[in-house]
């Protein structure tokens, strides 16, 4: 188990005061999936730093596996490292070394000899599905072969953690599924508990199973992928699950008001709406947004709409009705 | 000056010396200079290391004022003229090798001249490095030694290897102007034989193997930093 607890990161900058995280607490249970997703400069990428002390923070706890991270000394830091490892956006391999010697590199750190860890590189590389570039140097590899190479190197000192850092942000869509596809599997097959920070919404809904999402340095929601993607409370959140659009405010609040709907099965997915809003209820909806998404094997819709503030009360009652539906207005202004 | 360069006594000239001089200073300059290379290396590569390692965010973070100290010796040294630091250095030289003149005494003002350029050298080699590979090797729990010795210098190797050309041609320069002091090699025999005795052609000579020399250095210096770097594919 992964427990941060009131983490603050601040950075004396020559521009004054950064704060990177505000007072951050999450748990993160073993043998997860556990997503950390944000916009650029969010502070995602300081937060998983924090966990295996690459960032000192500024106060707060990190709990390891029943271990205090932020008060070991430099060779209990070190150890521990063995048993958290991270994945990159740039892969960060050895440039100079084959992919053999890449993987040997943590254990050749360890101290395991050099026939051992060869041998237990190349069942590595099996694993990860290049059994064949045992020889061959990163450059002449793709960036998702590179990324493939960087996991085998990840999980050689048998880690409890694995922490990826934008680890499919430099890959084309079908690599990355490549890529999240053999994650969830050493997840599964390994316990190892997998943190995932990334800025692509894609990411957490294909693999994750927990989420936090990650604003200006805080976490504004957390929980379940299903729970917090099928009806995202904060603004932030919205922004993520509905990009483009459901934040721009197009009406006079006097005039319209706003209602989201979710709906949480294929059943509700398929019901006509809008149409019978109009057809049954002379309710004349202006549809906002508009999504439906698989979320853990499920139909998520997610919908927006705008009600003419003279018609709101029908509509209200008609949609609370519906079955698997949560009905719920928003107020014009915060989205 | 040069009405009569190649006349037939100068040609006469540079025959005899060709056949008695000039094999074994090409041996002499070439064995100073490789010399005094490998000397300010192995004093130059820990220095520089230390010059990136050492810094504040660096892997292996020095106190302040002793990378001012260090940062302070190397420019003083860089600053001094190659000629006035042969002559600075002859106590030293005197120390070492027990005499100042000759060939072996210059190797000791040319590692002194050369050791702090090589260090500044492998600095910019390291500052190449990409920041997120050291990162990750921390991330895997590497100690400052081993990111130096595993990550930092092999990774690094393709570039030092063309600095540390850089720094043999002009060392071989250097080791042409120990000529003045009385070290031996072509630099000797371009002033000596060739400037002071008005044997032009003899100089000239002397300079046209003092370039070829330094092509040679340079050619094989590129194609192996090349051959080395496995950065490069197909390889």
């Amino acid at each position: 188990m992964i427990e941060l607890k009131h983490v603050s990161k601040v950075f004396e900058t020559a521009g004054g005061r950064v704060e990177a995280l505000k007072d951050i607490s999450l748990t993160i249970p073993d043998g997860d999936v556990y997503g950390i997703i944000g916009m650029s400069g969010a502070g995602k990428s300081t937060l998983v730093r924090c966990i295996n002390m690459l960032e000192r923070p500024t106060s707060g706890e990190i709990i390891v596996d029943g271990k205090r991270m932020d008060t070991m000394s430099p060779a209990q830091l070190r150890a521990a490292r063995r048993g958290i490892t991270m994945i990159f956006q740039r892969f960060n391999l050895l440039m100079q070394r084959n992919c053999l010697d890449n993987v040997c590199f943590p254990m050749e750190l360890a101290g395991i000899g050099r026939r051992e860890a060869a041998e237990r590189a190349l069942t590595l590389l099996e694993t990860v599905g290049l059994p064949d570039k045992a020889k061959a140097y990163p450059a002449q590899l793709s960036g998702g072969q590179q990324q493939r190479v960087a996991i085998a190197r990840a999980l050689a000192t048998n880690p409890k953690v694995l922490l990826c850092d934008e680890a499919t942000s430099a890959l084309d869509p079908k690599t990355t599924r490549q890529i999240l596809e053999l994650i969830g599997d050493i997840n599964r097959k390994l316990g190892i508990t997998v943190v995932i920070i990334t800025h692509q919404m894609s990411v957490v809904k294909s693999v994750c199973s927990h989420v936090a999402i990650l604003d200006d340095g805080e976490v504004v929601e957390d929980g379940l992928v299903s729970t917090v993607f099928s009806a995202p409370k904060s603004a932030a959140a919205r922004h993520l699950v509905f990009p483009g659009g459901a934040d721009i405010t197009v009406s006079d609040p006097t005039q319209e008001r706003r209602i989201r709907l979710v709906f949480r099965s294929a059943k509700t997915t398929s019901i006509p709406l809008v149409a019978r809003l109009a057809t049954e209820e002379g309710v004349c909806a202006n549809v906002i947004s508009a999504s439906t998404q698989k979320l853990s094997e499920e139909i998520y819709g997610g919908m927006l709409l705008g009600i003419p503030a003279g018609q709101f009360e029908r509509a209200w009652a008609f949609l609370n009705r519906i079955e698997n539906l949560s009905v719920e207005e928003v107020s014009v202004d915060v989205q | 000056m040069y009405s009569n360069l190649f006349s037939p006594q100068s040609v006469a000239e540079l025959t005899a010396a060709l056949q008695t001089q000039f094999l074994p200073a090409i041996w002499e300059t070439f064995y100073v200079t490789v010399l005094s290379t490998v000397l300010a290396t192995v004093l130059g590569l820990p220095l520089g290391v230390l010059l990136v390692a050492g810094e504040q965010n660096g892997v292996l973070p020095l106190p302040r004022w002793l990378m001012s100290v260090l940062n302070v010796v190397i420019n003083l040294l860089r600053s001094i003229p190659f000629l006035i630091l042969m002559i600075m250095v002859f106590p030293l030289s005197r120390l070492i090798i027990g005499t100042t003149v000759g060939t072996t005494a210059t190797i000791v003002p040319l590692v002194v001249a050369a050791f702090p350029f090589v260090a500044r050298l492998v600095e910019s080699s390291l500052r190449e490095l990409d920041a997120n590979i050291i990162e990750a090797a921390q991330s895997m729990g590497a100690t400052p030694m081993q990111i130096i010795c595993k990550v930092m210098i092999p990774e690094s190797v393709p570039s030092l290897l063309q600095n540390f050309t850089i720094a043999l041609t002009t060392i071989l320069g250097y080791s042409a102007m120990s000529g003045i002091i009385g070290g031996g090699g072509l630099g000797k025999i371009a002033i000596d034989y060739g400037y002071y005795r008005y044997k032009y052609l003899v100089m000239y000579a002397a300079v046209i193997l003092l370039i070829l020399l330094v092509q040679l250095f340079q050619s094989v210096g590129t194609k192996l930093a090349a051959k080395c770097d496995k950065r490069l594919k197909n390889r």
